[in-house]
């Protein structure tokens, strides 16, 4: 236990030490100015706006015009992406022959790529051709990820432009996270997973004759490219079936704290380059230490949860010293699962070191519940931020109920327009998870997918609408999504997850964008001491919690009930 | 709308051939080159045949091998479908399963508690690994089995134990796949082979 808690600790002070720098960087990127790679890259991105008809300089897009930009491109990704799947025995790289998609797998796995949400109703290996994963889905890591990053520097700018209609370009901003971020960090990465044995190769799956004398097949492929960038950019698609837990994705302790780093690293450096570009970087601490606290809570939770093992066991000859090994690796172990299954579900990544269906219930209650709450403890790249604002337009307003004033944040008024828009895009995880989880539980087209039965049955459609609608993309995994009910369903829940957020916020910042910059007076709320943050904790616990908690009592809670009495089903 | 098109197209191109062609066929030319051998997916060879990786778990069933974690990959350990039970922890299935493996294990081992590892699936049905102490309780089955001494055996799964990287990272674990590797050489030699 010390041992995890070290490492723990460790991992804390390894990720606050990489973010600051990267989002000082990141900031600069985002502000125009100089950064290290400016001489190597910029006359390659000005010959890429010329291409494409894009002014770089100039007052930047307005909000409506960069949406319509988002929409349009993730769109053309969509198609290309569907046609690639659909038609992937005609295409090249695919030796081991494997068939099309079919068309809801295929609108689902389009959607899922597009929208960063990467959930996985197929199982890699047995579905996809190398060239469906690099030219398909690798391309969509990148693009989606750089969709966020680019909404996420949007929204940013909407909070300090002053009296200005732009909140930059699109186009711009999307090549600027790619070849200045996500590609060089990739390359990086991908090296140094392939370094702790992932594999990058383009061969048949190897046929081996184990020291028994038995067959062995083992699936090969371009794994370490992919993984680095699913990480990175929290889309969390794994190479194969069981994702990272697979020795191939994720072979040693080091590869497990590199990848967790990664996962975080790019939300988490969110918080300081919204700091550096509002000019204020005790906003953009208050913020991260808001965030830091919820990380520490849940995962507190799901490891407590994890260590004490599985109660039915108690009375069996078992040592459970170990904990919950059920569904987790012996190198990982209790400690390092939960931590990853904190970070991957604080953030939109949605990749497992360890299957969640087969978590404790407590230990499943926190992971859930990050999902639900939106995403926003760090979050996605770009989409984390951009929903921790709303949070915060959010707890202001009620601040500014409390004392009877009109709210500000950094010196905007924040009046009903966008505390309505807040709203609407706070909704959207409701109507996600609640009607859309509701209607599956009670149709038989959708209950049939159940692996488990009883309040884990519940809990297992609770957590494929809840990733779904957050773009998360971790499942449990026994839950049987790959028929046309879900991959229809969940594919709707998707991109009203990712565009029913994107477009309201980005409404936000065009409508702060446009406002006068106040000074501040003496009755102004602080909103970068501890007052605050415990505000901000307290509105995302009691919005979000309250929302979900009448189904998480008949899912995790119930079960964990069940648990303590002996029950099984 | 229209307006958003050309941007799209042209962008869309170029960024496919960027990461979708150039960057994994270009990490795929540098891993080849600088690590050949993982980038291959660590192969294990014995007498020029290939008998696994050494990072993919295989099946093992007799009394002289060390037997890995029960997997729910495929019929067990199928590498290329992994996969884990995804069974909840209130499942009968689980519990049932649980329940016969640990008492088949705990009778064979007069009656000592069986390590949670040895009766549990891993995530990816793949998990080259055991616990030290897994590898221990099968300690004497193993010596029996190959007409070794328990010391002798005991010595040899310590020497292949993998301790936390760094002494702070992950969890102290023994490889199956290179455990038996060392304990045919053990057998043939009688002396342990050198580790790495």
């Amino acid at each position: 236990m010390a041992s995890d808690i070290l490492q723990f600790l460790l991992y804390g002070a390894l990720l606050t030490l990489l973010a600051w720098p990267l989002g000082l960087y990141m900031a600069r990127l985002f502000s125009g100015e100089r950064v290290l790679l400016t001489p190597l890259l910029a006359p390659a991105e000005r010959a890429l706006y010329r291409a494409c008809g894009v002014a770089a300089d100039g007052p930047g897009q307005h909000w409506t015009r960069y949406a319509r930009s988002v929409l349009a491109f993730n769109l053309a990704g969509w198609l290309i992406l569907y046609a690639i799947l659909r038609l992937q025995h005609l295409l090249p790289w695919n030796p081991q022959g494997l068939p099309p998609m079919s068309p809801d797998l295929a609108f689902n796995t389009a959607v899922s790529f597009v929208t960063n949400t990467n959930w996985q109703a197929y199982g890699g290996e047995t579905t996809l051709s190398y060239f469906s994963q690099m030219v398909g889905l690798t391309v969509q890591n990148f693009l989606s990820a750089g969709t966020g990053i680019a909404v996420g520097a949007a929204v940013i700018r909407g909070f300090f432009a002053r009296e200005s209609r732009g909140l930059g370009n699109f186009w711009v901003d999307l090549t600027r996270s790619v070849l200045y971020l996500l590609l060089p960090l990739s390359i990086v990465g991908a090296l140094l997973l392939v370094w702790q044995g992932v594999p990058q190769n383009l061969l048949h799956y190897v046929e081996a004759t184990t020291l028994e004398g038995g067959n062995q097949l083992i699936a090969q492929g371009p794994a370490a490219s992919q993984i680095a960038i699913k990480q990175l950019g929290t889309n969390g698609g794994g190479f194969f079936n069981a994702n990272s837990a697979v020795p191939y994705e994720n072979p040693t302790p080091l590869s497990n704290l590199l990848e967790m780093l990664a996962i975080l690293l790019i939300p988490a450096a969110f918080c300081f380059m919204f700091g550096r570009m509002v000019k204020d970087m005790r906003q953009g601490v208050a913020i991260f230490a808001a965030m830091a606290i919820l990380f520490v809570a849940a995962l507190a939770l799901t490891y407590g949860a994890e260590l004490q093992g599985n109660a039915l066991f108690a009375h069996l000859p078992i040592d459970q010293a170990a904990g919950n090994l059920e569904g987790k690796e012996v190198r990982f172990g209790v400690g390092n699962s939960a931590l990853w299954a904190t970070a991957t579900t604080a953030a939109s990544n949605g990749s497992v070191n360890a299957m969640h269906d087969s978590f404790t219930p407590l230990g499943m209650l926190a992971p859930l519940l990050l999902i639900q709450t939106g995403e926003v403890v760090f979050g996605g790249v770009g989409s984390g931020f951009y929903g921790m604002l709303a949070f915060v337009l959010l707890a202001v307003f009620l601040a500014g109920l409390m004392v009877g004033r009109t709210p500000e944040y950094l010196g905007k008024k924040i009046e009903a327009r966008e505390v309505t828009l807040a709203i609407l895009a706070f909704l959207v995880m409701p109507l996600g998870v609640l009607v859309f989880g509701a209607l599956a539980a009670v149709l038989p087209a959708g209950a049939g997918s159940i692996l488990n039965h009883g309040p884990h049955g519940l809990s297992e459609i609770l957590y494929a609408y809840s990733s779904a609608t957050g773009n998360n993309g971790s499942a449990f995994a026994g839950f049987n999504a790959n028929v046309p009910f879900h991959n229809v369903l969940q594919g709707i829940a998707m991109l009203l997850g990712r565009y029913g957020f994107i477009v309201p916020m980005l409404a936000v910042a065009g409508s702060l964008a446009g406002k006068k910059t106040v000074p501040a007076s003496a009755g102004t709320f602080p909103t970068h001491g501890p007052l605050f943050v415990g505000l901000l904790v307290a509105t995302i616990l009691i919005l979000g919690g309250l929302t979900f908690f009448p189904a998480l009592a008949l899912g995790p809670v119930a079960e964990q009930a069940a648990l303590l009495a002996g029950q099984t089903f | 709308m229209l307006s958003q098109i050309r941007p799209a197209l042209v962008m869309m191109t170029v960024m496919l051939l960027l990461t979708g062609v150039a960057y994994p066929l270009g990490v795929t030319a540098l891993a080849q080159l600088v690590f050949p051998d993982q980038a291959h997916g660590s192969l294990v060879e014995r007498d020029g045949r290939v008998i696994g990786s050494r990072l993919v778990g295989q099946p093992f069933a007799g009394a002289g091998y060390f037997h890995p974690r029960p997997s729910a990959a495929g019929a067990g350990y199928d590498a290329a479908a992994s996969g884990g039970s995804n069974l909840g922890p209130t499942s009968s299935a689980l519990l049932a399963r649980v329940n016969a493996a640990a008492g088949r294990l705990s009778d064979e081992a007069g009656g000592l508690p069986v390590p949670v590892d040895l009766v549990t699936t891993s995530g990816s049905g793949l998990d080259p690994d055991i616990s030290p102490a897994a590898a221990q309780f099968q300690a004497p089955r193993v010596a029996g089995a190959r007409g070794l001494t328990l010391l002798q055996v005991r010595r040899l799964v310590r020497a292949q134990t993998a301790g936390r990287t760094f002494g702070l990272f992950g969890e102290p674990r023994v490889n199956v796949l290179q455990l038996n590797l060392a304990l045919d050489a053990l057998t043939a030699t009688g002396e342990p082979p050198p580790t790495d």
